[in-house]
């Protein structure tokens, strides 16, 4: 089955340009470790998902890029060209010339409507050209005027014409001192539109990523290309191929649709948090060695302590003590409750790693059994160069608080109507502000008492 | 009028310079289409566009206004006279004689029909037009006077399109003597009718020139400057070397102007359009003054800049001496502040230099992390990187008093008036609607610095009935 990317704005077109190189430099890549046979389906398996060869030389990525200006449209279609192992359809891009300058009811009232014939003919287009259509992944970021409004108003277009695909969003959460000073309204209201319309939001932070840049990949003077390159390497260790179950033959052919099953089993709960270990510069690859006992210790470690990364991780945090008669009560503090878990493992020895620490009752909310909420995917096939990772994929508490944040602060500007003019003037009126902040803060109080 | 047109030579002189340095196979592309046209002037300028190709003639999509010959016959026999095309000046010969009623009211009626017919030709040759730049004084007959009619015209036949204003204010010392009047008579339509306004004050631009004049003739520095780095400098452009006094001024705001539209016209990584300037930095409808302020003034021909260097460009954007007006506003209050970036300068730096500066600076509850950042990746030319910083500030709040400080002084003793008031359409309510104006909008500030030393209180959530 195969996902149809759609990029939105200049941070979902930068993005997915990351992943689809990150993707094909990996399939490429001679550090597969395993069989040549094993090699050979991952490498099939991975061309369905993410490409269209067909009368090309070199594969096409399944993808359709929207922007409402043209310069980052047009770098990123030449720039893939350029790599000759991969590129865009030339025709598979909408763009236009005014931007929308920041401003979410812009991009949703305006350029929205305006524009939904063109570009739903271009996902019209993209679909047909799967065998079989595993879903959309949408990729944009919640700061800025055409990924949040835009996007938010496709996805409800892809919900309405694609009643049974399922639809995963990739959001880039902005730094929390800001990009865009009107931030914490768009992502308030992209937030609360997209969670009537999208199966699960999959967050990355900038803030977060850009830690890993600094601390984890020592990168000096970190650009935004070195962000994206983190966040593609992240989500390419979630999307390329797997197993998902114990004596599977074949890969997973519905990566988007088996994500959605194990993870997101009420609606109300969609805001999935993403983790992978270990992360470090390419040149330190070949000195290092890792154990995957050790590396299952840290990433359950994080996972409960809720560490975005695989240093500074708090090893005082301890789930709550099994047997105790009132769960809320004895729940140590910082301890982050999950509703699901998957996690995925690539490598060398993958069949053989006990993850029974991650089937612990106590890391779990009372109403899902542990058979249920937890999950893991295996591939023998390493990725990325690394001889063994380790992926996790959580519905928890992971984005509780940055939500909360970003909730509070909009609701700050808000009380004092700073900026509404700028929304009301496209449509978006202070009722509309109101519903959207409600819908979240049921979204915060749901995880909050997981 | 005289400055508005002796800056825009200035700027379209540096653009062609930005360009040609960046556009080295001399093909007409997306970057030059947002300020010029590409035409085939065999067909005598009238042909239709060249949209893509290589570069026949530019022509400015500028219109030039002034209600006397001299300065814009000059710019029409210098350098820079093929940028612009006999149908975009519109031009008398007596002048407005520095009143604001003059060029407001006698050649706005007068001229208004041709205007908006230029207007129209012009907007017809833009594929998606987003923005109108009007540059003007504040203090003269024309700019001041038929420079605002302008704008509430480009407010009737144009309301999508944003209006940017960039206006030189008069210092104390102006030798018009009525500057007052006109300026606070053209504020009044600044208030109504401008997207967003950047003041612009001589005395700064003055400052800024003899800091420079000081430092390379100290001989303190040991290194040469990169003549053509200077923000003053008009080295590398079309015109001679002999510079006029106001020249080396009119650079900064040309400079300034370019910077702006950087990130609008060249790639980057974090692109910012005109459109986000205004959404992000305009609060509330009437509070659109910006303070801008210029880093580098000049490039040492070193090559390698360490990270200190870099770091000291963020520092001086916020210094009281780069700021384009007499303004302060490390001691003011921010209601949004944005930083336009050019050149080798990563999401890092720029991070790590909004953290260092942060807790010196004051910010409005509402907007604590109140940011707005953009990366351009092609520097200004002679610089490796540059910041231009916009800043929504109370610090213009001085500049307003004093202005109306120096209106109440003639006003009183009813000086001059009789100049105004003597032009149809003229009447005592005009100067007193226009000083209640200017002092609503010293008062709106006002409030706003009152909650400066206030305690911060959050306001309560919404509460979820679980």
């Amino acid at each position: 089955m195969s996902i149809v990317t759609v990029q939105l704005g200049q941070c979902g077109n930068q993005i997915g340009h990351e992943l689809f190189s990150a993707v094909c430099r990996d399939v490429h890549g001679t550090h597969g470790l395993c069989s040549k046979k094993e090699n050979e389906s991952y490498h099939d398996a991975c061309k369905e998902r993410f490409f269209c060869q067909e009368e090309s030389e070199v594969p096409v990525a399944r993808a359709v890029l929207v922007d409402m200006e043209p310069k980052v449209i047009s770098q990123t279609l030449a720039v893939a060209a350029r790599s000759g192992s991969w590129k865009y359809d030339d025709r598979s891009h909408f763009c236009q010339k005014q931007g929308s300058g920041n401003n979410w009811a812009n991009g949703y009232s305006v350029h929205g409507p305006r524009h939904k014939e063109a570009i739903m003919n271009l996902m019209q287009k993209e679909a047909e050209k799967c065998d079989r259509l595993g879903g959309f992944f949408t990729i944009m970021s919640m700061a800025g005027g055409t990924g949040s409004g835009l996007g938010a108003f496709v996805t409800q277009c892809l919900r309405d014409a694609f009643p049974n695909s399922f639809i995963l969003n990739h959001i880039i959460w902005p730094y929390g001192t800001g990009e865009v000073i009107v931030q914490n309204y768009n992502s308030v209201l992209t937030l609360s539109h997209l969670y009537q319309s999208s199966d699960a939001l999959l967050v990355h932070e900038n803030d977060v990523i850009h830690k890993i840049c600094a601390q984890l990949m020592n990168i000096k003077q970190i650009s935004f290309r070195d962000v994206n390159q983190v966040i593609a390497h992240q989500l390419g260790s979630v999307f390329q191929p797997a197993y998902t179950a114990e004596g599977d033959s074949d890969y997973s052919r519905n990566p988007l649709g088996d994500l959605m099953e194990t993870l997101v089993p009420h609606p109300e709960f969609k805001m999935l948090g993403l983790r992978n270990l270990p992360q470090m510069p390419e040149n330190f690859l070949a000195y290092s060695t890792f154990s995957w006992p050790g590396l299952i210790k840290h990433l359950r470690q994080m996972l409960i302590a809720n560490a975005k990364m695989e240093e500074g991780i708090d090893w005082q945090v301890r789930p709550p003590h099994p047997g105790s008669s009132s769960r809320s009560t004895s729940k140590p503090l910082h301890f982050n409750t999950s509703l699901a878990n998957l996690v995925i493992l690539r490598g060398k020895d993958t069949h053989s790693v006990d993850l029974g620490s991650f089937r612990d009752p106590s890391l779990y909310t009372s109403w899902l059994s542990p058979q249920d909420a937890f999950n893991a995917w295996r591939t023998p096939r390493a990725f990325n160069k690394y001889e063994k990772s380790a992926a996790l994929v959580s519905n928890s508490q992971f984005l509780l608080q940055p939500l909360d944040s970003v909730v509070g602060k909009a609701w700050n500007m808000f009380a004092s109507k700073a900026y509404v003019h700028q929304y009301t003037k496209f449509g978006i009126e202070e009722e509309d502000f109101l519903d959207s902040f409600t819908a979240l803060e049921q979204v915060i109080s749901s995880y909050t008492i997981l | 009028g005289q400055c508005g047109n002796q800056v825009g030579c200035r700027f379209w002189d540096l653009a062609l310079r930005e360009h040609a340095a960046v556009n080295k196979k001399g093909i007409y592309d997306e970057a030059l289409s947002s300020f010029f046209r590409n035409v085939d002037t065999r067909s005598g300028g009238d042909g239709a566009d060249i949209y893509k190709g290589k570069i026949r003639s530019l022509k400015a999509r500028a219109l030039l206004i002034d209600m006397e010959e001299g300065v814009v016959n000059e710019i029409l026999q210098g350098p820079l006279r093929d940028v612009f095309d006999s149908k975009q000046l519109i031009t008398d010969v007596s002048g407005s004689g520095n009143n604001w009623a003059v060029g407001h009211k006698v050649y706005g009626c007068q001229y208004r029909e041709s205007i908006v017919e230029k207007l129209r030709k012009a907007a017809e040759h833009c594929d998606c037009l987003q923005c109108f730049f009007i540059i003007h004084s504040m203090g003269g007959g024309t700019g001041s006077g038929l420079g605002t009619f302008v704008l509430s015209l480009l407010e009737d036949e144009f309301p999508e399109v944003y209006r940017f204003v960039t206006s030189v204010y008069p210092s104390g010392e102006d030798d018009v003597i009525t500057s007052p009047y006109n300026s606070v008579l053209a504020m009044k339509e600044l208030n109504e009718h401008a997207d967003c306004v950047l003041p612009i004050e001589n005395e700064s631009l003055f400052d800024i020139v003899n800091k420079i004049h000081q430092m390379i003739n100290s001989g303190k520095l040991g290194s040469t400057v990169k003549p053509k780095s200077l923000v003053t400098s008009s080295a590398g452009g079309a015109k001679a070397v002999q510079e006029k006094p106001f020249d080396a001024m009119n650079n900064i705001i040309a400079n300034l102007l370019l910077n702006l539209t950087s990130s609008a016209r060249f790639e980057g990584s974090l692109n910012m359009d005109l459109n986000e300037i205004s959404m992000n930095l305009v609060p509330f409808p009437r509070l659109h003054y910006l303070v801008s302020s210029l880093t580098p003034l000049y490039t040492l021909a070193d090559v390698n800049i360490p990270p200190r260097r870099l770091d000291q460009m963020f520092s001086d954007a916020f210094s009281r001496d780069h700021q384009l007006i007499q303004a302060d506003p490390k001691h003011s209050l921010y209601l949004a502040c944005a930083l336009l970036v050019r050149g080798n300068v990563q999401v890092s730096d720029l991070r790590r230099n909004i953290e260092r500066l942060k807790p010196s600076l004051h910010f409005i509850s509402w907007n604590q992390e109140g940011w707005k950042t953009s990366l351009c990746s092609v520097p200004p030319v002679g610089h490796s990187h540059s910041l231009l910083a916009l800043a929504n500030n109370t610090c213009v709040k001085p500049t307003f008093m004093e202005l109306r400080d120096r209106f109440m002084k003639l006003y009183k003793k009813k000086a001059h008036l009789h100049h105004y008031l003597h032009i149809e359409g003229m009447e005592q309510s005009c100067f007193s609607e226009a000083v209640a104006s200017l002092s609503d909008l010293i008062e709106e500030y006002n409030e706003l610095d009152a909650t400066k030393d206030e305690p911060r209180t959050d306001p309560p959530r919404l509460k979820i009935a679980v």
